[in-house]
C-alpha cells in the first residue's frame, strides 16, 4: 500500500513537473540571452520576438513551435521572447502559454529601455515585431518581419 | 540622346529602389509634402497650415495596442502644441485590406467616438508611409518649417513610458519642440520603441 502511494506520488510529481515545464515563462534580459548563446557555440539559436497583443507574431508562432518539434533532435534552441509589458506576466504571458500549449522556451525581455536593448539585439531593428534573429556562432541573421513556415526553414537551413 | 536616355533610366529606376527599400528618413533630410484624404473627406497637406512653424507627423492607427495606449497622449500633444504653432497631424499607415479594422469608415468612427482634434489621415497605396519609412506604429516625425522648406528634427517615439506607468519620464517628443521653439537643435533626434509593425498586402 505504501509503496503504491509512493508510486502514485512519484507519478504525479513528474506529471505535474513536465506540464509546469512546458508553460513556464522565464524573465530574461539581454546579458543573459548573450551567455546563452555564448555558451552554445555549435547550436542554432531561433531567437523570436513577440507580444500576446501581436497579431501577426500569433499567426506565426506555430511555425516556430513545427520548427522546434520537427528538429528536435538537431542542435537547435528556439526561445520565444515575449516583449509584453512587466506587469502583464501573469495576466497575459502565463494564460496565453498556457491555452496555446507551447512547447518551445518562452521568455518575457526583463529590460526597461529599450533605446538601448533594441540596438542591443540589432542595429538595424526599428522597434517592429514580429522580428527574428538566427544565430550559429559567429553567423546573424536579422528579420524584422513576418515569416511562413517555409521562410523559417530555409532561414534555419542557411545557417 | 541616347545618353540622355540612359541617364534618365538610372535615374528613374534609382529612385525606385530607393522607394522599395523605403529607409526611415533622419533629422536633416527634408520632409516630403504630401496631399492625403481626412476623415472629414477634406484633403490636408502642411501647406494647409500656413501659419504653423512646424508639425507632428504621427503615423499610428486603430488596433495597435501601442498606438491605443498613446492615443490620449496624442490627442494632448496637439492640445498643447497646436496653440504653439506645432499641430499634429496622424496618419494611418495600415493597408485597409491587411488589418480590416484600420478602414477609413473605421477612422472615421474611432476620430468621431475621441474627438480628434487633429486630422486623421487615409495613406492610399501606402505612399506617404514608404516616403518616411515608418516603420510601426505609433511613429513620430517632428517637422520644422525653415527657409530651405520643410526638415524633419526628430523621428521615433513620442515618450520612454509607452505603459504609462513610469513616474519620471523623458518626454521625446516635447523635448524636441521645447528645443525647437528656442531656435536650437534638439538634443536627442532619434529614438527606438516597440511597436506594431505596418500591416501590408501579402506580397504576390
Amino acid at each position: 500500500m505504501k509503496i503504491h502511494a509512493f508510486k502514485i506520488y512519484t507519478f504525479l510529481f513528474f506529471a505535474f513537473s513536465v506540464a509546469g515545464y512546458s508553460q513556464n515563462v522565464k524573465l530574461i534580459n539581454i546579458d543573459q540571452l548573450n551567455e546563452r548563446i555564448k555558451n552554445g557555440k555549435d547550436s542554432t539559436y531561433v531567437v523570436n520576438f513577440w507580444a500576446t497583443w501581436c497579431a501577426p507574431c500569433i499567426k506565426e508562432l506555430p511555425h516556430f513551435e513545427k520548427l522546434n518539434a520537427e528538429y528536435k533532435s538537431e542542435k537547435l534552441a528556439v526561445l520565444l521572447i515575449s516583449v509584453d509589458f512587466k506587469s502583464k506576466l501573469t495576466s497575459a504571458v502565463i494564460p496565453f502559454v498556457k491555452r496555446k500549449n507551447m512547447k518551445s522556451q518562452v521568455f518575457l525581455l526583463n529590460e526597461s529601455n529599450p533605446q538601448e536593448y533594441i540596438d542591443r539585439i540589432d542595429k538595424g531593428w526599428s522597434g517592429s515585431i514580429p522580428a527574428t534573429i538566427f544565430i550559429k556562432g559567429d553567423k546573424r541573421n536579422f528579420i524584422e518581419s513576418e515569416l511562413t513556415y517555409e521562410q523559417l526553414l530555409t532561414e534555419y537551413k542557411k545557417l | 540622346m541616347q545618353k540622355f536616355i540612359t541617364t534618365i533610366t538610372v535615374l528613374v529606376f534609382s529612385i525606385l529602389f530607393a522607394h522599395a527599400q523605403s529607409t526611415t528618413l533622419k533629422a536633416g533630410e527634408p520632409a516630403p509634402e504630401f496631399k492625403l484624404k481626412n476623415v472629414d473627406g477634406k484633403e490636408i497637406s502642411f501647406a494647409s497650415y500656413t501659419k504653423a512653424k512646424g508639425f507632428i507627423v504621427v503615423f499610428t492607427c486603430n488596433t495597435c495596442p501601442y498606438a491605443v495606449a498613446y492615443e490620449q497622449r496624442i490627442i494632448e500633444l496637439d492640445k498643447k502644441f497646436k496653440p504653439q504653432g506645432y499641430p499634429v497631424i496622424a496618419i494611418n499607415p495600415n493597408d485597409p485590406e491587411a488589418s480590416k479594422a484600420d478602414a477609413f469608415d473605421k477612422m472615421q468612427q474611432l476620430a468621431k467616438d475621441k474627438k480628434y482634434p487633429f486630422p486623421y489621415l487615409f495613406d492610399q497605396g501606402q505612399v506617404v508611409t514608404d516616403q518616411y519609412g515608418a516603420k510601426h506604429t505609433p511613429h513620430l516625425f517632428i517637422v520644422s518649417k525653415t527657409s530651405k522648406g520643410n526638415v524633419v528634427e526628430y523621428v521615433g517615439a513620442i515618450d520612454n513610458d509607452p505603459e504609462g506607468t513610469k513616474t519620471e519620464k523623458t518626454k521625446y517628443a516635447e523635448d524636441v519642440i521645447a528645443s525647437l521653439k528656442s531656435n536650437q537643435k534638439p538634443a536627442i533626434t532619434q529614438t527606438k520603441e516597440i511597436g506594431c509593425t505596418v500591416k501590408r498586402k501579402a506580397k504576390a
